[in-house]
């Protein structure tokens, strides 16, 4: 701590009209130091407002149980010709692991929206550090408060016969980390341009449902379609939802058959893309919107 | 790759010039100029606060107040000409004049979500105020608000004039030299407008700190130790408001008739002034109004249904160097302007 950060003591003599000594705070030049706690109190404030409403923890986990539970069992007698004895529910819960996250990171950048309309994004706006930190630490905020969503669905395995394990746990939530920060950048990035809600939320919409549709959450992504493997190859959850499954699937005991035919993984042109590429394509998508992101914020005024 | 961008890109910290603190000049600007795509909301101004001064900005709404008062605190890039607060350059020296400045805009930016403390830590953490300093400089600005006791509140649960108040305490938490009050009283109720004016002398006489405030009250104005009155973008006058009312001199007058244009011509004809009908009123400025009310009743030449005489006030000083009052003026001040003011005002 180089930075001249100490209070000043420049306790001036008590004023004529009887009042406080004043103690004036010296605020030192910018350092990464101070770009740091700009970086972590964003991030804190996403926490805080986050535990202040519980009724938005509910209303996001809505769609992956209706996804879960509802489109799951429904579907189970139908599909359970093609899954080879592997419950629909258990094939489903790797796309709804990444649904629960992808809302709440969502609403997240949403409420930079609000922000605006509110007025505290010119709080942020006019403060001295760099709006890179500003917008990373929303983009950080997102994420975990969508990992913590993410969480309640990881402890729902039991439910849908896949038993609890701390090494696939701790992968499948790392991987949730990393799509729901890809997802808030994505939305941050949306919001510095979209100063409607209902714009905003209508984009938004329509970016999520056709990427979740799209992704293979809901069929395997083999031996589809010509038109519909290409889509499926661009959307980006599609590099979360397959190493997810690869992952929670690697934990169950099934048959290769049904391993093959359920778990075939992304192909790019015959190959067979590894794990780790996926999330480094998952990795790359949330850098590249980041950047993006932060020249927009930058150039706003 | 984008991540460690801020860490990489840091400047190493440069000293502080102590001298500044002791500068006089707290703002200057020069030929100022901001240009929105039609509309030329600032027209080249010029003037200096002096450090330590209440400096009041005084017109209606779209003369181009906000938009100063936006330049200066580095929100928005000027068209032309330059300006300096606490000696940096608001274009080339951002970060050292946001340092030095604290902010209150005429919309609320206070997080409604956060309680009260909340809001002024999140505050303290983005303008660096060193850790062991917090606790004491927020006690201290919190107090002086009145708003300690509710310091662990929801923003949302605060009136409006509470809210006020917490962004002055919020707006003096880092110390700035330089504190800017966009309209601090707008949309309050008299009393709370009162008691903020309360807040901003005690600040004056307890702190080391100049205070540049714009307003379209007038009665406001008169606290300023000096007051520049703009319209359409330009500074007509700058001045004490002591100054400026006896420039103007003579008393206001103000009458009621069935036939204000008979009145005006009688009034031009019997006695040779020049009147206009200001507020709905026929109004003209006579050296000694108590003496001349009676022989313009008798000599008039036509009925008077009210009369009001005042002594000079800021309004009168606004009607003559702009030949309108303040509330004409702004039910005048187009659309189009109001509109370019809150585009920026709005952050984009």
């Amino acid at each position: 701590m180089a930075t001249p950060t100490a209070i000043e003591p420049q306790q001036q003599e008590p004023d004529p009209a009887g009042g406080h000594k004043v103690a004036a705070v010296r605020v030192p030049t910018r350092t990464s130091r101070g770009e740091l706690r700009a970086i972590k109190v964003v991030w804190k404030r996403e926490l805080i407002r986050f535990r202040r409403d519980p009724l938005r923890i509910l209303t996001s986990l809505m769609q992956p149980f209706l996804f879960l539970f509802v489109l799951g069992t429904g579907l189970s007698r139908t599909a359970s010709a093609g899954t080879h004895g592997v419950n629909f529910k258990t094939f489903v819960y790797p796309g709804v692991l990444c649904m629960a996250v992808m809302f709440t990171a969502m609403f997240s950048a949403a409420s930079l929206v609000w922000d605006r309309e509110f007025g505290f994004l010119r709080e942020m706006m006019v403060a001295p550090v760099r709006r890179s930190s500003l917008v990373l630490g929303k983009c950080l905020g997102g994420a975990t408060v969508a990992g913590f969503q993410g969480v309640i669905v990881l402890l729902l395995a039991p439910l849908v016969h896949v038993p609890y394990g701390v090494t696939w746990i701790a992968e499948v939530f790392a991987i949730q980390l990393l799509l729901a920060f890809t997802i808030t950048t994505f939305g941050v990035m949306v919001a510095a341009r979209v100063t409607q809600m209902q714009s905003f939320m209508a984009l938004m919409q329509m970016a999520i449902m056709p990427m979740f549709f799209l992704s293979g959450a809901l069929f395997p992504v083999r031996g589809l379609p010509r038109w519909l493997e290409i889509l499926n190859r661009i959307d980006p959850l599609t590099y979360a939802v397959d190493p997810i499954r690869r992952v929670v699937f690697a934990n169950l005991e099934i048959s290769g058959e049904a391993r093959a035919v359920l778990v075939p993984g992304v192909t790019w042109w015959g190959w067979r893309v590894p794990t780790i590429v996926e999330v480094a394509v998952l990795a790359a998508l949330g850098l590249i919107m980041l950047a993006v992101a932060i020249v927009q914020f930058s150039r706003a005024e | 790759m984008a991540m460690d961008r801020t860490l990489r890109l840091r400047r190493t910290p440069s000293p502080r010039p102590m001298t500044l603190a002791t500068t006089a000049t707290a703002v200057s600007v020069e030929q100022l100029v901001k240009r929105y795509d039609e509309v030329e909301a600032v027209r080249g101004i010029e003037f200096e606060v002096q450090s330590g001064e209440i400096f009041g900005f005084l017109g209606p709404n779209g003369a181009g107040k906000s938009t100063t008062i936006n330049m200066l605190c580095t929100l928005v890039r000027p068209s032309g000409g330059s300006a300096h607060v606490a000696g940096h350059d608001v274009v080339t020296e951002r970060d050292e004049v946001r340092r030095n400045i604290g902010l209150v805009f005429q919309d609320t930016t206070l997080d409604g979500y956060l309680t009260a403390e909340q809001n002024l830590r999140l505050h303290a953490e983005l303008y660096g105020v060193p850790r062991e300093a917090v606790l004491p400089r927020m006690t201290q600005v919190m107090e002086m608000v009145g708003l300690w006791d509710r310091r662990g509140s929801l923003v949302n649960t605060f009136s409006g004039g509470m809210k006020r108040r917490l962004e002055i305490a919020r707006g003096l938490l880092h110390s700035p030299r330089v504190l800017f009050l966009d309209e601090p009283t707008v949309g309050l109720d008299p009393q709370t407008r009162s008691s903020i004016w309360s807040y901003i002398r005690e600040l004056k006489s307890r702190e080391d700190i100049t205070i540049f405030l714009t307003t379209h009250y007038m009665d406001e104005a008169e606290y300023c130790d000096r007051i520049a009155i703009m319209d359409q973008g330009r500074i007509i006058v700058l001045d004490t408001p002591e100054a400026l009312k006896a420039s103007v001199g003579k008393d206001r007058v103000q009458i009621q008739t069935d036939d204000d244009a008979q009145a005006i011509r009688s009034l031009k004809e019997h006695f040779g002034i020049e009147a206009t009908v200001a507020e709905g009123m026929v109004t003209f400025g006579v050296g000694e109004g108590e003496h001349f009310v009676p022989r313009l009743f008798a000599e008039l030449g036509q009925p008077i249904r009210s009369v009001n005489v005042s002594r000079p006030s800021l309004d009168d000083v606004f009607m003559s160097y702009t030949g309108t009052t303040i509330r004409d003026a702004e039910s005048g001040a187009t659309d189009q302007r109001r509109k370019a003011a809150r585009m920026m005002s709005g952050g984009r």
